[in-house]
């Protein structure tokens, strides 16, 4: 319901601002690209390069991404290190021990089950990698590496590949992919069966990476459009009301930057789960 | 409806990238394999150094915690169950000491009669003895007394005879022997 409301969103805003504003710049804005951008001071062009034909230029949402993974790195390592000094958190651990516990707790515990232990590193990172950066995207002047179809769709294969492995491992090579086809199918729909329950493994990292990115970009481009209000009405006045809309929605993408790693990962923990226990 | 939705935004997007170059939806190669690099160092660094700590951590002090709820459990389990015992050995030595005291005084009031009846008999014992005693000292008061009689009335007799006597005389005499008598 969600997905479909902000794709919607992204759909109309995009379409409106075109036709009134005849420029593509929200899209600059929500996009990669090759600098960083503090307009209207400056542009920092970072350098191009490439390797066996493929582009590796280290782009904007590269170094986003490396800035909120160095971030997690440092606020991670030191929630560790204080759990060697005393037992009872404090503060700065007492925080992020709210996250990690409510991922273990009620996102990896009661999707995956039994066995739940092994796949936590993996959620657990996800999660919070998600989490900084939707969270580093609403710094003014940064970009959200989380809206780029790329970023999503290589962690959607990670849950896939996660998936399929956790799967494997508890039922066999074989065992899983005949776990996959439902009981009691006459074998004259097994055919069709097969290719469903396989177009079916697909659907589900797809529509991981599509959720993420739609959601993550919708929230941007409709504070740009509000923004651009003021632009394409060509009157200071709107102003008034383009900003506190902006404002609402800049509060609302907060909830939606928890709430997307919330559903990325729980949703990644429901596929292993499912994968993991196959006996319903 | 989600279907839909979507559709129409890759529509969309795709016919941007196609106009602009460089859509929304295509996927840069460069960015996914700095993802995947990314992520992938992130998973190995952080499991070594962040989530095994910090999981363990959480698991032990959970564990302390349940250790410590589930002992004090047990220790007021343990404390219960020695009141009950502190209580069962009381009433019991409660029961101990009135049983002592009764046998005590059925033993005592046992003795107590023995002791009276014992004294009864004794004190009866003496009196009968000392009865027989004085009666066997009257019979030989009064043997003497008779002997002595005897002897006084030979005297008196002799005396009278001795003194050749007068009736008034002899009277006086007898009286005076015999108010001597009762003097003695």
């Amino acid at each position: 319901m969600i997905d479909s409301t902000s794709t919607q969103i992204i759909v109309d805003s995009l379409k409106t601002t075109k036709a009134a504003s005849g420029s593509d710049w929200i899209l600059h804005h929500v996009m990669d690209g090759n600098y960083l951008d503090f307009s209207p001071f400056f542009k920092l062009y970072l350098p191009h390069f490439e390797l066996f034909g493929l582009d590796l230029s280290i782009t904007r949402h590269v170094i986003f991404m490396w800035l909120g993974s160095l971030l997690l790195f440092i606020v991670m390592t030191r929630v560790a290190k204080a759990y060697k000094s005393s037992m009872v958190p404090k503060g700065f651990t007492n925080f992020w021990e709210i996250f990690i516990v409510f991922v273990r707790d009620e996102i990896a515990k009661p999707t995956i089950g039994k066995g739940f232990e092994k796949f936590l590193p993996y959620l657990l990172t996800a999660f919070f990698f998600i989490l900084f950066g939707n969270f580093l995207g609403l710094v003014p002047f940064s970009a959200t590496f989380t809206s780029n179809i790329a970023v999503t769709a290589v962690m959607a294969i990670f849950s896939f590949i996660v998936t399929q492995y956790g799967g494997m491992r508890s039922n066999g090579a074989f065992g899983y992919f005949k776990g996959l086809i439902p009981h009691g199918v006459p074998i004259l729909l097994l055919p069709i069966m097969i290719v469903v329950e396989f177009l079916g493994l697909l659907t589900k990292p797809f529509a991981l990476a599509i959720r993420l990115f739609a959601n993550m970009t919708a929230g941007h481009i409709v504070v740009y459009a509000l923004i651009s209000l003021i632009f394409v009405m060509q009157n200071v006045a709107w102003a008034g009301l383009a900003i506190p809309m902006a404002l609402f929605i800049y509060s609302l993408e907060i909830l939606v930057a928890l709430l997307q790693a919330y559903i990325f990962t729980i949703l990644s923990g429901l596929f292993i789960g499912m994968a993991v226990h196959q006996e319903h | 409806m989600i279907a839909n939705s979507t559709f129409a935004f890759l529509a969309l997007v795709v016919s941007e990238s196609e106009s602009g170059g460089g859509g929304l939806l295509s996927v840069n190669g460069g960015l996914a394999f700095w993802t995947s690099l990314t992520f992938i160092l992130l998973l190995i660094l952080l499991t070594r150094f962040a989530w095994k700590p910090i999981l363990s951590a959480l698991k032990q002090r959970e564990d302390a915690i349940k250790d410590s709820l589930e002992q004090a459990e047990k220790a007021k389990d343990e404390a219960k169950q020695i009141l009950a015992q502190n209580q069962n050995s009381l009433s019991k030595a409660e029961d101990e000491s009135k049983k002592i005291i009764e046998q005590s005084r059925l033993f005592a009031q046992n003795l107590k009669d023995q002791m009276i009846k014992d004294s009864k008999e004794e004190a009866k014992k003496l009196i009968e003895e000392a009865a027989a005693e004085i009666d066997r000292k009257k019979n030989a008061a009064f043997d003497e007394l008779k002997n002595q009689i005897a002897e006084i009335s030979v005297q008196a007799a002799e005396k009278i005879l001795k003194e050749n006597l007068d009736a008034e005389k002899n009277r006086k005499i007898v009286d005076k022997y015999i108010n001597e008598i009762s003097k003695n």
